[in-house]
């Protein structure tokens, strides 16, 4: 059976890793590889890698530190931000990314996904988009959720699929950094409406608010972040917990 | 030791190199017909469109070569799906070294939340055979992403189940292929390289 995936997300500035600290079997928690190793050994799916630093210098460096990821990591990543042409994408696939995620660039130019599905293959391109919701409508935001769009939550995810994405990062702006779960009903409406696998974000802060998202949120994977890095939950735990609730993971 | 990852018009090649730097062997990645014959082991990788590639293939008479070589040869993905006899990907005769046919998935009209296109993440897989699952157990998780599967038949050493069971790797004669990707499947994907490298024909 096809096993739900559980995805840690490392922020990336500078070559280093902004969070992750108090890891006692890694000696440099700041470097992204030594993470994403540990987390990798820990029972880790995927990881996402995402660069969040603004500079062109910057740029460069997260460049070589992807190919440094895909000799060290033995399983799939993903590498995000700061990708608006054809260009970025083929230059991190030729340091060795499995995927790469495209947000506020798809927003600007959804055109980009036609074209990053055609060049390189639907499997290589995620679509990550942040909404918000208000009286009920589903705003899609851009820049970290601080600028809303004209775009619709529902109807952009279904444009996304049709225009080439190979998955749908999905983060609700409103669970985000609550820790208090994720966006159950608009995940399960989601993937009921997409025929490509949906990774739900935002909100996880116990392991339960895991197994209600593969069971009631139906999503194919769950993304976290900071419940990994401040150990808040281990890895393995939560793989038993899942297992425990008859949910299928590695 | 020499081993050849052939190179062609699609992604991934880059991923097996690293995975079997991992494993302390370094490869040659090339398109060099000698180089590829004269190779103690062949690897055959990829991802991408059937018929594109098919094309570039008999462009460079890779096809006829591929079909000649006598040394272990091993498909990963792609590299599977183009070894077989032909694939509904845009209609696209194949290589045919397996008799088997490639086919789309089809999501399940019913509940797509179940069975969504690609398949895309860790599945465990059954029926191991051959001594390219040597220290592998049964129902061990391996990472797929596909939207084409090769049908199960007489070649089938290992079997997945998506909608249907497909072959989750074939062999025949020197001819290898799995649909997974052995250079992204952790620990258990480095005990398939190894063991296809000390492979002997």
């Amino acid at each position: 059976m096809l096993a739900k995936r559980i995805i840690p997300c490392l922020d990336i500035r500078d070559g280093q890793t902004v969070k992750g600290i108090n890891f006692v079997n890694i000696i440099n928690v700041g470097d992204p590889v030594e993470l994403g190793k540990l987390y990798a050994e820990q029972g880790a799916d995927e990881l996402v890698f995402l660069d969040i630093t603004a500079t062109h210098e910057g740029r460069k460096t997260f460049v070589e530190l992807v190919r440094r990821i895909a000799q060290n990591l033995d399983i799939p990543f993903t590498v995000g931000g700061g990708i608006s042409e054809i260009k970025d994408a083929e230059a991190l696939l030729a340091a060795g990314a499995d995927k790469i995620s495209i947000n506020s660039s798809a927003v600007q130019n959804p055109q980009l996904i036609d074209d990053l599905a055609r060049n390189f293959g639907s499997q290589f391109v995620v679509v990550a988009i942040d909404a918000r919701e208000a009286n009920n409508h589903w705003t899609v935001t851009v820049n970290g959720g601080r600028i809303p769009t004209e775009k619709e939550l529902f109807s952009w995810a279904k444009e996304a699929e049709n225009r080439g994405a190979g998955e749908i990062l999905f983060t609700s702006m409103n669970h985000d950094g609550t820790k208090n779960g994720f966006a159950n009903m608009e995940l399960a409406k989601l993937s009921e409406n997409l025929t490509i696998p949906l990774i739900a974000s935002g909100g996880a802060g116990t392991m339960e608010h895991f197994a209600d998202v593969f069971t009631i949120g139906k999503a194919d994977a769950g993304l976290a972040a900071s419940i990994f890095h401040f150990r808040e939950i281990a890895i393995p735990d939560l793989k038993h917990y899942l297992r425990g609730q008859g949910i299928c993971v590695r | 030791m020499k081993i050849v990852i052939i190179k062609y018009n699609a992604g991934n090649i880059r991923s097996v190199d690293f995975a079997l730097q991992r494993l302390g062997v370094s490869a040659l990645i090339t398109a060099d017909h000698d180089e590829i014959r004269n190779a103690d082991h062949v690897i055959f990788p990829g991802v991408g469109e059937a018929s594109t590639t098919m094309s570039y293939l008999k462009h460079h008479k890779l096809d006829t070569l591929i079909c000649d070589l006598r040394q272990p040869v091993l498909g990963v993905c792609l590299g599977l799906q183009l070894m077989c006899s032909y694939s509904e990907e845009n209609d696209t005769e194949c290589l045919g070294i397996f008799p088997e046919k490639v086919r789309k998935f089809i999501p399940q009209p019913e509940d797509t939340t179940l069975f969504k296109v690609p398949h895309m993440g860790w599945n465990s897989i059954s029926g191991l055979k051959t001594t390219l699952f040597d220290n592998i157990s049964e129902e061990e998780y391996f990472y797929f992403v596909h939207s084409y599967y090769a049908t199960t038949g007489v070649d089938t050493i290992a079997t997945c189940n998506y909608l249907i069971p497909f072959s989750a790797a074939l062999n025949r004669n020197n001819y290898y292929a799995t649909q997974f990707h052995p250079e992204k499947s952790g620990k258990t994907g480095a005990k398939i390289l190894e063991n296809f490298i000390n492979l002997k024909v």
